[in-house]
């Protein structure tokens, strides 16, 4: 007789609509080497039937380059928020549960709204300003090949959300900016003609929800999927905050 | 009163075309299934090239010119790639300017690597996430101008069709939003079309999720031309997934990778002996077809599985981690082997589409007031891409078409404004057409039978194509478009509804199966991508020409004929990447 067929035990919370109630249901994937999360999901968009037999439609998510580089399927799996792409049935332990990132508001299922989160991205600036996109017969400042390491890692940012998802401070009654921005903020600053506008940065980060919201918890570092030094950036971002902000005493 | 373009895609083609837009001082509304940010660009891994003759190779632009011709097996427009090679070291040092974190000499330097089919270190790049970084730069320009007022975003809604006027002039799109569902209109002075490769009508491919071709299918049902759709690059280095290939980068070759398999118990480096000149780093076609024939027709893959090794455990520990680190972590991460110690398995994935929406030079469809740019037009690549050239065409495809986009909305013959009214009867007829699929009822699932359509396409238009291969694929194609009408929703949803919205794709997607297939059957010869051993070899007299798909209401299949291209600035010579390439 045929071997019974490994299967992969799911546990989803699913929501039909960002103010309906959430309710889980159960699902069953036939396990092959390689598994992964989101290939689990789709097997069952192939064929939406609970672990009970019961017809049931696909749960709602958003993907796009199963690579872990564009941020988009990150949710929170078994307890922690990560891209589901990456997540190997291999290294999760049964059953597997699936639920949105709730910090974020909920669109359908597991997918969420991280708007909020480019919108962030516009109050620090998060460009460097160049006059155009015209030749200026000139080139950009060379720049040490440290530097420019650093500034890479910190570009890796795929505002996924994780560090969102993982901070204490950040949740819907406060107004943090949250750590992604943080990050962003440094790595504008960092660059030779980022630089320029440093104060403006700074200055924004001095509002309500700023950086002074950071409760320094170090989850956020934890929690990053690119492993960007976040709360090394922080740190080093705070002490500029607060240099600038002496500055504009004494300018006053 | 502003010009209002509509962009359709926020990779890097759209985005950079957006960029052009304000700053001629245009409005855009840019649309997006995804936040721009998300967009596929950003799985670029490898590198851009630009003859930035930093190495002492003494590299020219001439020579990056003639390396994609050559590569693209004279299929290529030569005027519009000699805009590109020529612009390439200027675009270079714009993303520079915006702060791309390239990765750099020691002495501060834009440092550059090699890659397949060109002699010299060429491929500027980031690290192993070269595309991310671009985009991002381009993102972040385009915020600021979104903060200014001049752009609107569109992200989380499909572009369905384009709108025309009376006089068949494109005026505008319908599009839905993906959430509420709401289906609208929009006018424009231009619209152009900035969608990527068509990579899920393969169903299992290197490219994102949303790359479904859905955008260009729509616009060729209606009467948009396709140019080449037959020349579909295979990637030879990927590692097979059942939900994605992921590819394993150029970049691993091109910083001494080496691909072999047992021959005999001892290691057989085939590439390097079947072509010295180029050895691992031969085009992607002619690797692709190296490997394939290994493994299909000589059964040497690894475990007689169609694998074969991709080997960079002889390089030190310290410079793969510098040059690669991030291609060998998701290696790792995927499969749970270190490449640093054993080599990896690989095998040819579908990855780039060479064909797609034809334009003329500055990037204008048949359609006036159509514009088409990045993977989803036909331009630049011929019947092959060179590595690291795809992240150049879709940037500078977007400094032509952005322009051109404003040129055509102040002077062009634009005809008569669309009515509210028209308006009204473009929304309400794909609300109508949205309405009816909610209803599907049939016995058929909508993701099952996209797995099949990835099935028969993969089998029979791939690597090595048999002209009564394709008859019984075009045939089975068709049975999958006669059986989309037999799906069955089981989402019914008003919310949300990805079911509903993958229903429409995957009709757009067998439609442009069939052209992919068609074409291929039509083309008796080999050339690039192209390769029939029925016809092995390039037959300049009957086909060096544009493959012109043209969509056909009655029979829905695709009408092909050939056009002239300008190959005006060097002649067509054999393509032979067993010797050093002469010019
Ligand atoms: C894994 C991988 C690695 C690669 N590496 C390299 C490399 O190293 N070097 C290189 O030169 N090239 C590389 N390429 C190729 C290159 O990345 C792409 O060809 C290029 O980025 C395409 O850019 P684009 O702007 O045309 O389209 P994309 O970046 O694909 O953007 C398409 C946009 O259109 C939107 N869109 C599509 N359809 C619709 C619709 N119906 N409605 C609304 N929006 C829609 C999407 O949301 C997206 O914003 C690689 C490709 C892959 C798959």
């Amino acid at each position: 007789m045929a071997e019974a067929k490994k299967k992969v035990h799911f546990i989803i919370e699913r929501q039909d609509g960002p103010n309906s109630k959430p309710y889980t249901e159960e699902f069953e994937v036939d396990y092959r080497p390689a598994l992964n999360v989101v290939a689990s999901l789709m097997e069952i968009q192939k064929n939406p039937v609970t672990k009970d037999g019961k017809k049931t439609t696909a749960p709602v998510w958003e993907c796009n380059c199963l690579e872990k580089v564009c941020g988009a399927c990150m949710m929170v799996i078994n307890g922690k928020a990560q891209q589901a792409c990456a997540a190997l049935i291999d290294h999760l332990e049964q059953p597997i549960r699936l639920a949105p990132a709730r910090t974020f508001p909920v669109i359908r299922d597991l997918a969420i709204d991280r708007t909020v989160m480019f919108e962030n991205l516009k109050r620090i600036q998060g460009w460097v300003k160049v006059d155009g996109s015209w030749e200026v017969h000139n080139d950009a400042p060379r720049q040490n090949p440290r530097t420019a390491a650093t500034a890479y890692e910190i570009s890796r940012c795929m505002t996924c959300g994780c560090c969102m998802e993982a901070c204490p401070n950040v949740n819907s009654g406060s107004d943090f900016i949250g750590p992604a921005a943080l990050g962003q903020t440094h790595l504008f600053n960092m660059h030779p003609i980022g630089e320029y506008f440093k104060e403006d940065r700074l200055n924004a980060l001095m509002d309500k929800g700023g950086i002074a919201s950071c409760g320094n918890s170090q989850n956020c570092v934890e929690a990053c999927p690119k492993e960007i030094k976040l709360t090394t950036y922080i740190a080093k971002l705070n002490r500029e905050v607060n240099k600038q902000a002496l500055k504009n005493m004494f300018n006053k | 009163m502003k010009k209002k373009i509509i962009v359709v895609g926020g990779g890097l083609s759209g985005l950079m075309a957006t960029l052009k837009i304000c700053e001629a001082g245009g409005e855009v509304e840019l649309f997006s299934y995804c936040p721009v940010k998300r967009s596929h660009s950003l799985c670029a891994q490898g590198g851009m090239n630009a003859c930035m003759d930093t190495k002492g190779e003494n590299d020219t632009v001439y020579e990056h010119f003639d390396d994609t011709v050559y590569g693209g097996d004279f299929l290529a427009d030569q005027t519009a790639v000699q805009g590109m090679t020529d612009a390439a070291p200027k675009l270079i040092k714009m993303f520079d300017r915006m702060g791309v974190p390239f990765t750099r000499t020691a002495e501060g330097m834009l440092d550059l690597r090699n890659f397949g089919g060109q002699k010299n270190k060429r491929t500027l790049f980031s690290g192993s996430t070269t595309g991310q970084q671009l985009l991002y730069a381009l993102d972040e320009q385009v915020r600021a101008w979104e903060l200014k007022g001049a752009v609107k975003k569109y992200e989380f809604w499909e572009f369905i069709k384009i709108i025309k006027n009376k006089e068949g002039v494109c005026r505008g799109i319908v599009a839905q939003d993906m959430n509420a569902m709401e289906i609208r209109a929009f006018r424009a002075d231009t619209v152009i079309l900035a969608t990527g490769g068509p990579g899920m009508v393969f169903g299992r491919c290197t490219a994102s999720t949303i790359c479904n071709g859905s955008a260009v299918s729509a616009v060729y049902q209606q009467g948009a031309y396709i140019g080449n759709p037959e020349f579909i690059q295979i990637h030879p280095t990927a590692i097979p997934g059942s939900d994605k290939n992921r590819l394993m980068s150029e970049a691993c070759r091109g910083e001494g990778g080496r691909v072999w398999v047992y021959k005999d118990g001892k290691p057989w480096y085939f590439l390097e002996e079947m072509y010295p000149a180029y050895g691992n780093l031969v085009p992607r076609d002619v690797a692709s077809r190296a490997i394939y024939d290994v493994c299909v027709n000589q059964k040497l893959g690894i475990n007689g599985e169609n694998r074969v090794y991709l080997d960079l455990s002889h390089i030190p520990a310290e410079y793969l981690e510098r040059k690669l680190g991030g291609i060998l972590e998701m290696y790792s991460e995927f499969v749970g082997d270190d490449p640093r110690k054993v080599p990896m398995q690989i095998y040819p994935s579908v990855h780039y589409s060479m064909g797609g929406i034809w334009v003329d030079i500055k990037h204008n469809t048949n359609i006036p007031g159509l514009m088409a740019s990045g993977e989803c037009d036909y331009q630049y690549h011929g019947a092959n891409r060179l590595g690291a050239n795809s992240l150049l065409s879709a940037t500078y495809s977007g400094t032509v078409s952005g322009p051109e986009a404003m040129r055509w909305a102040k002077e062009g013959e634009r005809g008569s404004e669309l009515t509210d009214e028209d308006l009204k009867k473009a929304a309400d007829a794909c609300r109508a057409e949205y309405e009816a699929i909610l209803k599907m009822d049939g016995p058929e699932n909508a993701h099952q039978l996209h797995h099949e359509l990835g099935d028969v396409m993969n089998k029979y238009v791939t690597i090595e194509r048999v002209n009564k291969d394709l008859d019984y694929c075009f045939d089975e194609v068709k049975k999958i478009l006669k059986r989309w009408d037999n799906i069955g929703l089981t989402d019914r949803s008003s919310w949300s509804n990805q079911e509903a919205m993958f229903t429409r794709q995957l009709r757009n997607m067998i439609i442009y199966a069939l052209v992919v297939t068609k074409a291929a059957r039509m083309r008796d010869e080999s050339r690039g991508a192209h390769y029939k051993r029925e016809f092995p070899t390039r037959d300049d007299e009957r086909f060096m020409k544009t493959t012109i798909a043209e969509y056909d209401q009655a029979t829905e299949e695709p009408k092909i004929s050939y056009i002239d291209f300008d190959h005006s600035l060097v002649k067509p010579r054999a393509r032979n990447y067993a010797v050093a390439k002469k010019e």
